[in-house]
Order: C-alpha cells, then structure tokens, then sequence
C-alpha cells in the first residue's frame, strides 16, 4: 500500500485569524509538506495543476524536481495534471525529464480539469473534454513506447518522423493514473491501458466510489489485463488529526465552516457522515481509512488532502508527524493483513523495469495488438 | 409486489412550504387521479408522493458540494424513474418557488426528457393564475417534458365557499389527471438508464477520432 500526501495548492485565508499567505510563502509551504512527507514516511506527494486563482500549482515538473533533489524516497505524481489542455508532446518530455532527474520517482494521475475557463485559456472547447482526454493520453501513451512516430488526429498538428526527447528512463514510461469522480469513459480508458483509477473518493458517498470503481474493475478484466482484483485503484480522502478527537473537531470547525470547497452547506458532523472526511484521533483515521477497502476492495494507493482551506503550514506538519508517528505504520500492517498474493502492489519504476526485463511490458494493450493483427491479416 | 409487468411508476412532486400545505392538497388529489385515470385504462399505478419542504437543506447542501445525501437522492431517484410526474408548486412573486426550481436543478437536463408532465399550482389569489403558463410550463419545455394541456392551478377560494369554485376544480383534476394518464398509458414502461451499463466501448470512443 503506498500512501500519500496530495494536495490543490490552494491560497486561502486563515479564517481563524484573516491572514492569507502569499503565493510565495505557499509555494515554498508546498515544498516544505513534500520534505516533511519524506520525513514522516509518506510514500507519494502529489500536486494538483491549476490556473486560476486562487491556486498556485501551475508549473508542477518545476514544483517536483525541486523536490526530487532534497529528498531520496518519495515517489512524485500529480493530483491531477491536465491531460486535456496540455500539449501530450510537451507532457511527454517534461515528465520524462523528470523521470530522468529523479531517478525514476515519478508516476501521473491525469484528469480532465474541471474549471470551465481553462479550456478556453488553453485554444480548448471543454465541450471535447472526453475527446481530448481520449486523444491526448493515447499519444503520449505512442510517444513514450515508439521512438519514431508519425501521427495525425483531430486536435493536435501532425507528427512526422518525432522522436519525443528525453526517452523514458530505461526504456519504461511513467505509470499514469486516470482520475475521474463522475465519467465512466474515463474508468473505461484505465481499464483499456491496464493504467491505475484513482478516484478522488472527497465529496462523493461511497456509493458511489463503489460503482465507478466497481466499474473499472470489471472492465480491466474483460480488456484482458487479469482478474478484476489486480486492477490498480488509488483513492483521495481528507483527514484532520489531533490525539484526542474532540480537539480536533474543535479546531478544524471554523476551517470547515468557511472551506471553499465545501463551506456553508452540510454540517461538519453530516459532511463526515456523507463523505469519507474524518476529524478526529489517529484512530479514528485508522479505522475509517481501512473501511474504504470494505467499499473498492484491495487497493493500492491512499491520498491525504492536509493542507487545504487556509489551514497554517505549522498545523499542517504536526499533522503530518501524528499520522507519521501514529498512523501509517497501523495502516500499512492492517492493509497487508488478509490481502491476497495474487493482488499486486502499486506499480514503481523498478517493478515496471522488472516486467520489462521478464518481456511482460508490452508497447500497446495486448488486447489492441492482437487487434490491428487481425485487420493486417484481413487486409 | 402485485405489479404486472406493465404496472407505471408516478412521482408526485409538492414544492409547498408549510407542514400541511394546500400545494400538498392539491398534489395527493392529483396523483389519486391519476391512478384512478390509469387504473380505468386497464394500467396498475404505483405512487410516491413527496414533499420538498424537509429536503430544503439538503437541496442547498447538494447545489454547494455537489451530491445529494441519502434521502434526498431517494426523492431524486423516483423522479428519474417515473414514468409520469405531477409537479405541483406554490407561486410566489408570480412564478414557483426557489426551492422547487433548486430541486428541479438537481435531477439534470435529462430527467424529463419525453417524460408527460402534470403541472400544477397554488396561490392566495386567482390573480396568480397564469404562473402555470407564464413560469411552469416554459421551464418544462426547456427540459423537453411532455406537459399535459390542463395545468391545475388552485387558489384559496378553490377549497370551499359556495361549491362552484370547488366544484370546477374537481372538475379540472379529472380532466388533468384523465391527460396525464393517457401519455402514460400510451407509452412504453420508463427504463432507467444505467450510465455503467451504457458507457461507449473504448475502442469506439478511440476509433471515432481516429477516422477524422
């Protein structure tokens, strides 16, 4: 089980004392909560794209190579990055620059972005959002497995005879993560690649996380990819920790009263019981996190948002050191517990370098080779 | 439990804002007859009538994060799966209310797709009468609802005095509910769309760029 810190980057006041930080003192919070993610054994920091106010997080290649170079362990993904108004050429050769720089310590979660004026910002209709997810992961996903690629679709200009550059670290690509909370489409192209589903599992009742994934799950194994188990799936969730529960509660209150994300409707108290947010001990968090595999099953990775809603950077570490110290070691133990053999572990740059070696890493879905080898052969 | 396979499902919507409304009223007598109407064609009817009143803070919950809780989703459900809908709401400041539109905000541009439609009304005064016309029925053809022709518009005077008034508003249930259950029974039972179920394959979600 990896589990992770992500987070929107968003600059909120404190409403506790009106104080809103600058970009610059967030920015350099955000680096200092991957740091401090390393240090109290979070396996993944994740940053969010965005590019409207109030959100710093534009430039995440930048934010993560950063990082990369003070820290040893921590794998580095996105949360989400855009895969609909980036450029998939210029996404294939950032992230394997920092695939490079980092040693292999980096994956993606690519989404759809869901502000209505990105698109336009970026010369895109959000009207062509599926479309564009669609077409822009497939070549990136050609761009990093062929070294020569001549190309032509619906959104982008042609290529011919490209060579993305750098080529990915040891001949593997970044594994890539699709997030999506409401598309089926989306579940559907994770499934199709035999990529990882990550469900952001904050502001939908479990219910519903049990369908998508569920949904997920079942195609992976009709793409022919193994069992409906061995999908890979990573949630989000919200969590804020204190050692004694109504401390936390307490304290987190006026935070979640005015959040922007969710401030001004239910109740702290009807939020938790609707949505996976926990306040409360280190326990409390045990419990409810290990109950999300009661809802998706065995899965493989687990995002806490800490950092959200104007909370100070001093709070947002010591949460940081009670779920270090209290928390992620129960969970890792309880996670394993039960688990099946058969079910496998996140994938990382050397498990993927492994299967490579054993000639288990195919460049296209197997189910989409042995396709284009029937219409050859019909031809 | 008894339904025959060509049993209908009808939900009945009351916008009305006091505990015992007269929107309510009006509501429970035009899904009576409407069962009645169907049951006199030969189709067996099951009703859900409910009212929005104790779902006002979950609607306003749901527009600001984004999902419904769970009794509110319930609510939500048996419009999408009904086969015939009576929407009843009082007027205010000549049009219904912002609960009832929130509510209807909720269920989706697609909920009434070709789905008949009773529309109804409640006010003080007959002075609010065309709100059905002017406010009701322009926003159920924007969601492209089959509205039957008769909406059922009452006002106080509608409940007593004399019996005339009462009397033709009887009448105009009888009338209504006799339309409603016509388009129902005329077309086939509703099936709910199962958005999984329905997901495009991906390779023709691919295959589609790849041809242009």
């Amino acid at each position: 089980m990896q589990l992770g810190v992500f987070s929107v980057g968003d600059v909120t006041p404190d409403p506790t004392t009106g104080r809103t930080p600058t970009q610059h003192e967030r920015i350099k919070a955000l680096m200092e909560i991957g740091r401090k993610a390393e240090e109290v054994g979070f396996d993944v920091f994740a940053l969010g794209e965005h590019h409207d106010h109030p959100f710093v997080p534009s430039a995440l290649t930048t934010m993560h190579a950063f990082l990369a170079a003070q820290t040893e362990r921590l794998v580095f993904s996105t949360s989400i990055a855009h895969i609909t108004t980036n450029d998939p050429v210029h996404i294939a050769e950032q992230y394997a620059m920092l695939q490079h720089l980092s040693d292999g310590r980096v994956d993606l979660m690519f989404g759809r972005g869901n502000t209505g004026p990105v698109y336009p910002w970026f010369g895109k209709d959000i009207r062509d959002g599926i479309q564009l997810a669609i077409e822009n992961y497939d070549l990136l996903h050609t761009l990093w497995r062929t070294d020569v690629v001549d190309w032509q679709g619906k959104f982008r200009t042609p290529l011919q005879g490209f060579t993305s550059t750098p080529r990915p670290l040891d001949g593997v690509p970044p594994f890539v993560w699709h997030g999506s909370i409401r598309s089926p489409e989306i579940a559907e192209q994770a499934a199709y690649y035999g990529n990882g589903f990550f469900h952001n599992n904050i502001f939908w009742p479990s219910s519903h996380v049990r369908r998508m994934v569920g949904f997920y799950r079942q195609r992976w194994e009709q793409y022919g990819h193994g069992p409906a188990d061995q999908a890979i799936v990573g949630l989000g969730g919200q969590v804020f920790v204190r050692p004694n529960s109504q401390d936390a509660v307490r304290e987190f209150r006026p935070y979640f009263d005015v959040a922007p994300v969710y401030g001004h409707g239910p109740s702290l108290e009807e939020y938790m019981r609707e949505t996976p947010l926990t306040v409360g001990s280190p326990q409390q968090v045990i419990e409810r996190t290990l109950s999300f595999r009661e809802v998706v099953g065995d899965y493989q990775r687990q995002m806490f948002l800490l950092d959200h809603a104007g909370l100070p950077l001093k709070t947002v570490l010591e949460q940081m050191d009670l779920l270090g110290e209290h928390v992620l070691p129960v969970l890792r133990e309880e996670f394993a517990k039960g688990r099946p053999a058969h079910v496998p572990d996140a994938p990382t740059h050397a498990s993927l370098l492994e299967k490579k070696e054993a000639g288990l890493l195919l460049p296209r879905p197997a189910h989409e080779s042995a396709r284009q080898a029937e219409e050859e052969v019909s031809a | 439990m008894t339904a025959r396979p060509a049993s209908r499902r009808i939900a009945v919507v009351s916008g009305g804002l006091s505990e015992t409304s007269a929107t309510r009223r009006l509501a429970d007598r035009l899904g009576e007859a409407t069962v009645a109407a169907l049951a006199a064609r030969g189709v067996a009817a099951e009703v859900t009538t409910f009212d929005l009143r104790p779902r006002a803070h979950d609607i306003t919950n749901a527009m600001l994060t984004g999902f419904a809780g769970r009794s509110l989703q319930a609510d939500l459900d048996a419009v999408l799966a009904a086969d015939g809908v009576v929407a009843a709401s009082p007027v205010y400041s000549g049009a219904y209310t912002g609960l009832f539109k929130g509510f209807v905000d909720l269920l989706g541009q697609a909920a009434f797709d070709g789905t008949p439609v009773l529309l109804a009304a409640t006010a003080g005064t007959a002075r609010h009468s065309l709100a059905l016309e002017h406010a009701m029925r322009p926003l159920f053809s924007y969601l492209r609802a089959l509205t039957v022709p008769t909406g059922v518009f009452a006002a106080s005077e509608d409940w007593g005095g004399d019996g005339e008034a009462a009397g033709a508003l009887s009448g105009r249930i009888e009338r209504a509910a006799g339309e409603l259950a016509d388009l129902v029974a005329s077309r086939d039972p509703k099936r709910v769309v199962d958005e999984y179920e329905n997901a495009p394959a991906f390779t023709d979600l691919l295959g589609s760029l790849r041809t242009s």
